[in-house]
């Protein structure tokens, strides 16, 4: 039989590991990752932090630190590039195969302008002698092509001088400038926000289109890899332990691991309640791994077999043929086509008894009215005087009833952090009133306002930030006791009994908030935050920092909390398929105002005004084919300076409705800032636009 | 001390981040490891440890106290009676060189406490309260550092004459302690915006509290190694100022007046200078050895912590 010749493909990674030297022992951070991806292909590598996705990548580009050992071999277009020198590597580099990292402000050199570090990019891989003048007007085509505004000017600019999402646009382009065969996009995404998120993965896709290269993308987020990968591999451990078509893989996962992962993620489209699927434990050592499967600690269906060899990634019959699962008991799964909920027991919530009681007749625990925030922007060292104002929060009114949880929901620099701090500082706002639990804040003597700290707890984002390194737990949670002069005999008692309440041992008290890992830790921040029996918490984007397989424990402990404690919860975060999860009402902020409250099924499935119709649409779905079907409204631009608001309506800038309305009805926007109020139905469901329509986009 | 405060930090796989790779090491530990790793740090404080003990142990060993004569020996060179020799009115150079050290010593680490403390209370308290409080004490900074402390003391020492060495320390300190509280100030500005510190805010922690309880502790690092540092520049500033005679005053010694007294022997009697000076030297580098050590060992990203 003849050898049919056939292109290899055009990267290969065969059997690559990566193993790092450090204090602890060899961190054994990739360990035997085989994939290939041909031309114009999309392969999303989706894993947690310290599954090795990154590194991987970084692997293929040579660009780990040098203490690093590399072994296996990587393969482009048949070229071996392991083994190459740097120099020859740096003719491949940026040329043919090129990166987009996830800070773009790191990445790009502050010294130079965006226009000269595209230029340069072509420069250094042109052979044929391209002029300078040249460079910069292919560089100012590229910047016009990923969408920067003005691009012959916004060249001249330096990195510091454009937003998170333009600064990723020069990223693309500078990845794009060669032409390359392959972009590696490490969570390009990651450090946006929702509407940025949605026009960067526009731009990579135009970007795609037109120099047909071929992308690995690597994230954590499950639905950006829905909407954008062809195929997907996950990782776990430094191992690739499912591969496959994306439907393939996100309909008929096989392995426990990406079953878990499905099931524990939120989903911004989901009617009615259901609990989310956490996946017990943390990920394994890379320095001490167990001889068997990775996952078989945390695996509810682990048998001896796992625990005593690691199994092979074997391909599956039932499904597409690149589809394969490392699992020993993966061919059972595919013959009973169990689901997430069948592997992983569903956790038991109690009901809340707060629900019984309509709204109307609980008590109001939280009241904000009018709240404002104003920041001086000052000029000089001695004389100083004052150039302009940032209008953080301008007027935002809600309330929060007992047992309720109300979602705070925007974009970064929409004043949302800045309202919770605002309440919890407990002084004299600006303008407006906060009362806590019917005191208002304004008229409190120091005494009252010690008192009533204990009603009033926060739960911070980073669980790395919000613990002392240098307390030990039993301290951490010591401290609001010991302030609150609660005898000593109590103390001991209650410490052991909040360990006990968010899932710890009462032995951890003893140790210092480094042996934790970053769930655990925010069990403690939650912990303390409870440890004097608070009646309200602010919770601010308290799940945002964990991994995915985390991040279900940690809601379904704050759910559990909420009923067993009689809590009412204000929740602040970006993510709109948490809120969506956890929350009874939510407010969408934008610009330092509520463009949209309501409960939040209405807001969600009915949603008024186009920011938050934006927004919901911008969301990915971990769900493929609903992915592909859906319409994506992207909003042009960011988010303008709370210092020089727009007049009128402050959305009217980037408003998609505001672009298609005719001039008279415009006139309206521009100079009439539209009030909350209800326009669309329910007495409950207010919005702020003039020309409010309930649009479902999800 | 620099762990960044970032959003979203789920930048993956730094080696050191490894989940539990930290867990099984404390703090402390891996410190410890790191610092026993600068080979040249360890043997500064081998140095510093065996000085210190010498200096304090010596009258036990030697027969010769530091004030008393030996007739029978003016300017003898080292021998198995003098060990370090004689000076011209026969004081035993040994005790006398070892009773200057444990004053030096005495002096520098005493002065060194007293103006990191300094620093550490006024720097933080600037920064963590701001406002008037925080101008006023910059204000103070600002004319500590362009007066002349070495003049300022030098003219006021004879004030001090026939009091206790303990107001030179405190001399001493007064004019140490200004650069290391702007530091103090500048850290503490960025730790009081971390959420452990609202959160300590929040939950009705009093200012003074929340200082002493998070936010010093947190840069111990930073104070420990400007102790280190303190100790051999304050020895320095000891030895320089009682060269003048403006210091330790006779009939105490120190390394100061010691090589102030016997620099003109240099030549002619070498051991009267060279070996109060080489201990000088000695001790001096043997701090700043430990302290360069304590900072690679204390700072993550100084790079020798991780070979592969």
């Amino acid at each position: 039989m003849p050898h049919v010749m056939s292109a290899p493909p055009l990267l290969e990674v065969d059997d690559l590991t990566v193993t790092f030297g450090s204090e602890a022992g060899a961190v054994r951070a990739v360990r035997g990752v085989s994939y290939q991806i041909s031309a114009g292909e999309v392969l999303g590598i989706v894993g947690e932090s310290g599954s090795g996705k990154t590194v991987s990548s970084l692997a293929v580009m040579n660009l780990l630190p040098p203490n690093a050992t590399v072994a296996g071999a990587i393969r482009f277009r048949g070229t071996p590039l392991t083994g190459q020198s740097d120099r020859d590597l740096s003719k491949i580099r940026g040329k043919n195969i090129s990166m987009i990292f996830q800070d773009p402000l790191s990445a790009l050199t502050p010294v130079y302008t965006v226009g000269d570090q595209i230029a340069e990019a072509l420069l250094v891989h042109a052979d044929d002698g391209m002029s300078t003048q040249a460079a910069q007007t292919r560089a100012i085509e590229l910047l016009a092509l990923v969408g920067i505004p003005n691009p012959r000017q916004r060249a001249t600019a330096f990195p510091h001088e454009f937003s998170g999402g333009m600064r990723q646009r020069v990223m693309i382009a500078m990845a794009i400038a060669n032409d390359p065969d392959l972009i590696i996009a490490d969570e390009p995404t990651t450090a946006l926000d929702v509407t940025i998120q949605a026009q960067i993965l526009d731009v990579l896709q135009k970007a795609r289109e037109i120099t047909g290269a071929a992308v690995i993308l690597v994230t954590h987020d499950l639905g950006v890899i829905a909407g954008f990968a062809d195929r997907v591999a996950v990782m776990y451990a430094g191992r690739i332990v499912e591969t496959g078509a994306v439907d393939d893989v996100f309909y008929m996962p096989r392995m426990p691991y990406t079953l878990g992962l499905l099931g524990s993620i939120p989903r911004p489209d989901a009617q009615g309640h259901r609990p989310l699927t956490p996946i017990e434990g943390t990920p394994p050592s890379l320095v001490s791994l167990p001889p068997g499967c990775p996952f078989a600690p945390r695996c509810p269906m682990r048998v001896q077999a796992c625990i005593e060899d690691e199994p092979a990634l074997v391909p599956m019959t039932g499904s597409g043929e690149a589809h394969a699962a490392a699992c020993h008991r993966s061919g059972e799964i595919e013959a009973r086509n169990l689901k997430s909920a069948d592997v992983f027991a569903l956790p038991d919530l109690p009901a809340n008894p707060a629900d019984r009681v309509p709204r109307e007749a609980r008590a109001v625990v939280l009241e904000v009215r009018d709240l404002v925030k104003e920041f001086p922007l000052m000029k000089g060292t001695i004389l100083r005087r004052r150039t302009g104002t940032v209008h953080a929060v301008d007027g935002i009114s809600f309330d929060i009833r007992e047992g309720e949880t109300l979602g705070l929901v925007g974009e970064s620099g929409c004043g949302k952090t800045t309202a919770i701090m605002e309440i919890l500082n407990l002084v004299r706002p600006m303008a407006g009133t906060i009362a806590v639990l019917g005191k208002a804040t304004a008229s409190l003597t120091d005494a009252e306002r010690f008192a009533i700290r204990r009603d009033l707890q926060v739960v911070f984002q980073d669980p790395m930030a919000s613990l002392d390194p240098r307390m030990p737990i039993g301290d951490i949670l010591d401290e609001p006791l010991r302030t609150h002069a609660v005898p000593a005999p109590e103390r001991t008692a209650r410490i052991r009994e909040l360990l006990g309440l968010v899932g710890l041992a009462p032995e951890h008290a003893n140790r210092y908030p480094q042996a934790f890992s970053g769930g655990q830790r925010q069990r403690i921040g939650i912990a303390r935050a409870l440890a004097l029996r608070p009646k309200v918490l602010v919770l601010d984007e308290p799940v945002s920092a964990l991994d995915v397989s985390i991040r279900a424990g940690v809601i379904n402990l704050l759910e559990r909390l909420k009923a067993d404690l009689g809590l009412s919860y204000l929740f602040v975060a970006h993510d709109l398929s948490v809120v969506r999860h956890i929350a009874n009402r939510v407010a969408v902020m934008y610009l330092g105002r509520i463009v949209e409250i309501g409960n939040v099924d209405d807001v969600f499935d009915r949603p008024a005004h186009p920011y938050t119709q934006a927004l919901l649409s911008a969301v990915p779905l971990p769900d493929p084919k609903k992915e592909r079907r859906r319409r994506r409204i992207v909003l042009q631009g960011d988010l303008p300076s709370p210092s020089d608001p727009p007049s009128g309506c402050r959305f009217r800038t980037r408003c998609q409705l505001f672009a298609e309305l005719d001039e008279p009805r415009r006139q309206r926007c521009l100079e009439q800032s539209p009030d909350l109020a209800p326009r669309t139905g329910g007495a409950d469901h207010l919005d702020a636009c003039h020309y409010a329509e309930p649009r479902s986009v999800l | 001390m620099a762990d960044p405060t970032e959003k979203v930090p789920v930048r993956d796989a730094q080696p050191a981040a490894a989940p539990d790779a930290d867990a099984a090491l404390s703090r402390g530990r891996l410190v410890w490891r790191r610092f026993l790793r600068r080979r040249l740090a360890m043997v500064g404080l081998a140095t510093v440890a065996l000085l210190f003990v010498a200096a304090y142990l010596s009258p036990q060993i030697s027969i010769w106290r530091y004030d008393q004569l030996d007739t029978s020996a003016f300017l003898s060179p080292p021998s198995a009676a003098h060990w370090f020799g004689t000076t011209q009115n026969g004081f035993d150079m040994f005790a006398l060189t070892m009773r200057g050290m444990q004053k030096s010593l005495v002096i520098g680490l005493l002065g060194a406490l007293i103006s990191t403390t300094l620093a550490a209370v006024i720097g933080a308290f600037a920064g963590y309260f701001g406002g008037v409080l925080s101008t006023a004490l910059l204000c103070l900074v600002d004319l500590l550092l362009v007066l002349p402390g070495f003049l300022i003391i030098a003219i006021l020492s004879p004030s001090f004459r026939g009091q206790s060495w303990l107001v030179f320390v405190l001399l001493l300190a007064a004019f140490q302690w200004m650069i290391t509280a702007r530091i103090v100030r500048g850290m503490t500005l960025s730790l009081k915006e971390r959420d452990f510190v609202h959160a300590a805010r929040f939950m009705g922690v009093p200012g003074r509290t929340i200082i002493f309880r998070h936010i010093l502790p947190n840069m111990a690092s930073l104070l420990i190694i400007d102790a280190t540092i303190n100790v051999s520049s304050l020895i320095l500033a000891e030895v320089g100022l009682s060269f003048f005679g403006f210091g330790v005053q006779p009939p105490d010694v120190s390394l100061g007046t010691l090589i102030g007294d016997y620099a003109g022997a240099a030549l002619t009697y070498p051991w009267e200078f060279y070996f109060p000076a080489g201990f000088l030297v000695a001790l001096v580098l043997a701090i700043n050895v430990v302290g360069d050590g304590l900072r690679d060992a204390l700072d993550p990203n100084a790079g020798v912590g991780i070979r592969s």
